[in-house]
This record gives C-alpha cells, sequence and structure tokens, in this order.
C-alpha cells in the first residue's frame, strides 16, 4: 500500500449527545499510522468539537477534547474549520482550542494548524480530496 | 469499479444499512467489485447473529450474510465499535472472558486499520449513514 491518497475527515456533529465525533477521532488516530495525506474539518455543530475548556464532568463521559492536541504530533496539521459555521454559532477561532505542530524543515518551528475557511474554500479542498470520510 | 462501503448506522433504527445493502446489490449487478464493506458506530449491529425480528419483517443480518456468501464479500465489523456494543467473535469471546459469542456468518471483527485500507484501496468509498 505505497498509494498515497488525500484523506478528509468531516465532522459536523456536536461532540457529546452521539458518540460519532468520539469515535471519528479513533479513525483519524489509527488512520495516522497508514502515512497518507489528511486533513480535517470541522463543520455545522462539528466546530463545537474543537471549542477550548470543554468540561464533561456532569454528563459522565470523558472529555476527549485534549486528544485534538496531540494530532499536530501524529503529522495531522492540515484542520479547516468553516467560517460560517462557527459565525452562525457566535464562536471565533480564539474559542477553539490552540492546535499546532512542529515543522522539521523550519527547525521544529511551532506553527497553528487550524485554519479558518469560507465555505466555498471548502468546497474546493472536498473536491480534491480522494476519500471523504462524514462523520 | 472496485468500491468500498461504510455503514455507520444498525440494522432497524435506520435505513442506511438496507439502503447500503441494495446499493451493493445492483452495483454487483452492473459488474462493480465490493472490496469490502465496513461496520461502525452502530453498523456493528448488523453483525450479530441474535437478530431476531418479527416474521413479517426484512432480516437484514441474514440478508447480509446471503450476499456475502453469494458474492464472497468481505464483512468486516470495527473491534473497537463491537466491544462498545457487545458483538463477538469466538476470538474476542476467548480474549475477553466472555461467555459466548453471536458474530453472524459472513462478517469477522477487525480493526479500523481495515476501513483506512478500504479507502486507499477502493475508487470509490460509499458512507451510509446520518
Amino acid at each position: 500500500m505505497s498509494e498515497t491518497k488525500k484523506f478528509m475527515y468531516v465532522n459536523r456533529k456536536a461532540p457529546y449527545g452521539t458518540i460519532y465525533a468520539w469515535e471519528s477521532l479513533e479513525v483519524v488516530l489509527i488512520g495516522a499510522a497508514f502515512e497518507q495525506d489528511v486533513s480535517l474539518a470541522f463543520i455545522d455543530d462539528g466546530v463545537y468539537q474543537i471549542v477550548k475548556g470543554q468540561n464533561t464532568t456532569e454528563l459522565g463521559i470523558k472529555n476527549f477534547s485534549p486528544t485534538y492536541s496531540a494530532l499536530g504530533d501524529y503529522d495531522i496539521n492540515k484542520i479547516y474549520v468553516e467560517k460560517e459555521s462557527l459565525e452562525a454559532r457566535g464562536l471565533t477561532v480564539d474559542d477553539l482550542l490552540h492546535l499546532t505542530w512542529e515543522d522539521e524543515n523550519e527547525d521544529w518551528a511551532e506553527k497553528d494548524s487550524i485554519k479558518v475557511v469560507s465555505s466555498s474554500e471548502l468546497k474546493t479542498l472536498l473536491d480534491d480530496s480522494d476519500v471523504l470520510l462524514n462523520f | 469499479m472496485k468500491l468500498g462501503i461504510q455503514i455507520n448506522e444498525g440494522p432497524y433504527t435506520h435505513e442506511a444499512s438496507i439502503t447500503a445493502l441494495n446499493y451493493c446489490k445492483a452495483a454487483l449487478e452492473a459488474g462493480h467489485e465490493i472490496f469490502r464493506v465496513f461496520f461502525y458506530h452502530d453498523g456493528v449491529n448488523n453483525g450479530t447473529r441474535y437478530t431476531t425480528p418479527p416474521q413479517d419483517d426484512r432480516n437484514i443480518v441474514n440478508s447480509w450474510s446471503a450476499l456475502a456468501k453469494e458474492h464472497n464479500i468481505d464483512l468486516v465489523v470495527c473491534v473497537a465499535a463491537a466491544q462498545r456494543r457487545g458483538i463477538v467473535d469466538e476470538g474476542e469471546q476467548q480474549r475477553n472472558g466472555k461467555d459466548g459469542n453471536n458474530i453472524a456468518e459472513g462478517f469477522r471483527i477487525s480493526g479500523l486499520g481495515q476501513l483506512i485500507e478500504a479507502g486507499i484501496q477502493s475508487e470509490r468509498l460509499i458512507v451510509f449513514g446520518d
């Protein structure tokens, strides 16, 4: 399996209430071992998955949001958040986790992984993907 | 065309599984190849042979087993999702000390890597679910 494809994980659902977000993250982490070209998109209520300061104590479910911060270590650093979805929910990029990666080509400089994109920019990104996994 | 299929919903709450089943049948009739069907989330519930719908309802699990047998299709249930939801084969039964197993004929339990591989090897990965 030497072939490299563009995998795009589209996260559309709130982090809690259903298990889709958590099990999607499990696919992303397992998939990271396959050395594919991986991107993540967060749209609709999916943007809540990467909101910072999550507290699930009273829900009785694990707060898995810290795991997103590990994605950079798995060479997953293309994380797209749809602008319109943020705006519709009164959120800005400052409300999101600060997700970063270290660029080995620039002396391990820390760079931001999150890029806020418009819905039309996201459409192009989805069109350019080989494998779309919707969660 | 070589197709990969992902099913994210159980057989009876949601139409995703039966739609995928009909899709697979139509694709095979049209001469396409099904590389693998991967069951994830509640989709793993498609893989228990204990499913017993009323006589006037469809047995979707048996339909998958029959399709797999007829066309030699690889039906894979995600192990992590299966463990959460009590879908067990002989290996999982022994590994986790369970008193039985319930995997249906033609299904096997394996890892999420099988889904990624289906994405790499297939020309299209089609996802059924919400």
